[in-house]
């Protein structure tokens, strides 16, 4: 990173705003409590035999419990969700800092970080690998909201169970749309936790 | 479980023998405290709210405000899908919180339907006048709260054109429902008068098999499995909740889909 760049971005100046930093907070609550209920849920018909979510991870401890929380915290989700997405679409920060997304500079990027040569000193300039996983999980939210609505309500929302393939196909849409999300959970928390100076500008904005 | 509702014959420690081999020890009261392991609620600092009565009150709140919401989205015109006669899950499962071999025999001679409530005409009614209103047929998706589901042809006579046979005050709440084995469940009224919502009497146009619910389950298209009653022996009008057998222990109250 050249010293020109670095003067771009004064030391004082906001990574994050507030607001992405408070939805950011209370989407992670509520991610959490929804796939660690989720997961409570899926043990009581899962959909893969060889796989069930163990008791010390899952949250709810039986499939009624698992449910209070799961239909609970998907207000938070929900409520949350909207709010961000529609101030991400309202400032322009969606398209100032998520696009454009295009194959070769996620190829490029992607290859740099695999090589430990990515630069990091510019928290408030996404890469293109950054880029592509922050705008696909705000898509698998929306995916897995929708499909969650259609398991949920099959018949007062019966078109949008139709648009997943029926009520037993949209169960697995669900299910890989939380795996999606894990799977972004693990890189997230991981790199955050390489580069902590990420992590305190989700805090205190800086 | 309302001790009050059992019914003469009926052993009740087998019926919580069975309801436990759903639910892990210690039984309801750990059902909260999952949250600690997964870590989310370190998020809250104090973390009073993960044991106890608050939490479970704050969550059987929310459960509440939700019956409200599923209430306003409830359409009384909106049709369950239905399915060809291709479609339907052969073998249709079993599912109860007792093994088939343990499903209640109803002799089908001295059946009567008992009725009860804001209703005009209480007159308890047999089998073989149950048998001779008018039939309608369905073929339709049985979604279970644990998430399977299942198409089911259910065959019998529609519920609300019986309750207003009967008299009943369809400006009342709920509808309630008492099964043979013990087993309970209140409905709104809006969903006990939806065309589909029928007092069943065969499946697949046969005489309902035990497993099933002989000699009539109440089939809700728009409702969870759970909240369509199989054996059902007597049912009530009424503006008083009389909870339900699975309601009771934390399953949503309205559970419509």
């Amino acid at each position: 990173m050249t010293a020109e760049t670095i003067s771009i971005v004064p030391a004082d100046a906001t990574i994050h705003p507030g607001w992405v930093r408070v939805c950011h907070w209370i989407n992670a609550l509520a991610i959490l409590l929804m796939i660690g209920s989720g997961w409570q849920i899926y043990d009581a018909s899962p959909l893969f035999r060889s796989l069930e979510f163990s008791k010390h991870i899952a949250l709810g401890q039986w499939l009624g419990g698992a449910l209070l929380w799961h239909f609970a915290a998907m207000w938070l989700l929900v409520i949350n969700g909207i709010v961000y997405v529609t101030l991400g679409l309202a400032t322009g920060r969606f398209r100032r800092k998520l696009l454009p997304i295009t194959p070769s500079a996620v190829l490029t990027d992607a290859k740099a970080a695999l090589t430990f040569q990515l630069a990091h000193d510019d928290l408030s300039h996404y890469n293109a690998v950054q880029k592509m996983l922050y705008a696909g999980v705000i898509l698998c939210g929306i995916l897995i909201v929708l499909s969650g609505l259609s398991i949920w309500k099959p018949v007062q929302f019966q078109e949008l169970t139709a648009l997943f393939g029926g009520y037993d196909f949209a169960r697995y849409v669900h299910f890989a749309a939380m795996a999606a999300i894990v799977g972004f959970l693990v890189v997230h928390v991981t790199l955050a936790l390489l580069v902590p100076k990420s992590l305190r500008a989700m805090v205190t904005g800086k | 479980m309302r001790q009050n509702k059992s019914i003469p014959g009926v052993d009740p420690k087998l019926l919580i023998k069975d309801a436990a081999k759903l639910m892990p020890d210690p039984a309801r009261r750990g059902f909260l405290r999952g949250a600690a392991s997964l870590g989310a609620l370190a998020f809250l600092t104090g973390c009073d709210i993960i044991d106890g009565d608050t939490a479970e009150g704050v969550l059987r709140k929310i459960s509440s405000f939700n019956d409200g919401a599923q209430a306003a989205l409830f359409s009384r015109t909106k049709l369950a899908p239905t399915f060809p006669e291709s479609a339907i899950t052969r073998p249709f499962p079993f599912n109860a919180y007792y093994d088939e071999d343990e499903a209640p025999v109803v002799d089908p001679a001295s059946y009567k339907l008992e009725i009860a409530g804001l209703v005009d005409n209480k007159k308890p009614w047999t089998l073989a006048e149950l048998h001779a209103l008018p039939d309608v047929s369905q073929i339709t998706r049985h979604i279970c709260v644990e998430g399977w589901s299942a198409i089911g042809s259910w065959q019998g006579a529609v519920l609300s054109d019986f309750l207003k046979r009967i008299g009943a005050d369809t400006r009342a709440k709920y509808v309630w429902f008492k099964c043979a084995e013990g087993y309970t469940n209140t409905i709104d009224m809006p969903t006990a008068l939806h065309p589909q919502t029928q007092m069943s009497f065969k499946f697949d146009h046969k005489i309902l098999p035990r497993a099933y619910g002989f000699p009539m389950k109440i089939r809700i298209p728009t409702k969870l499995g759970f909240k369509n009653p199989k054996y059902v022996v007597a049912m009530e009008v009424t503006n008083t909740d009389h909870g339900g057998y699975w309601e009771d222990q934390g399953y949503n109250w309205f559970s419509g889909l």
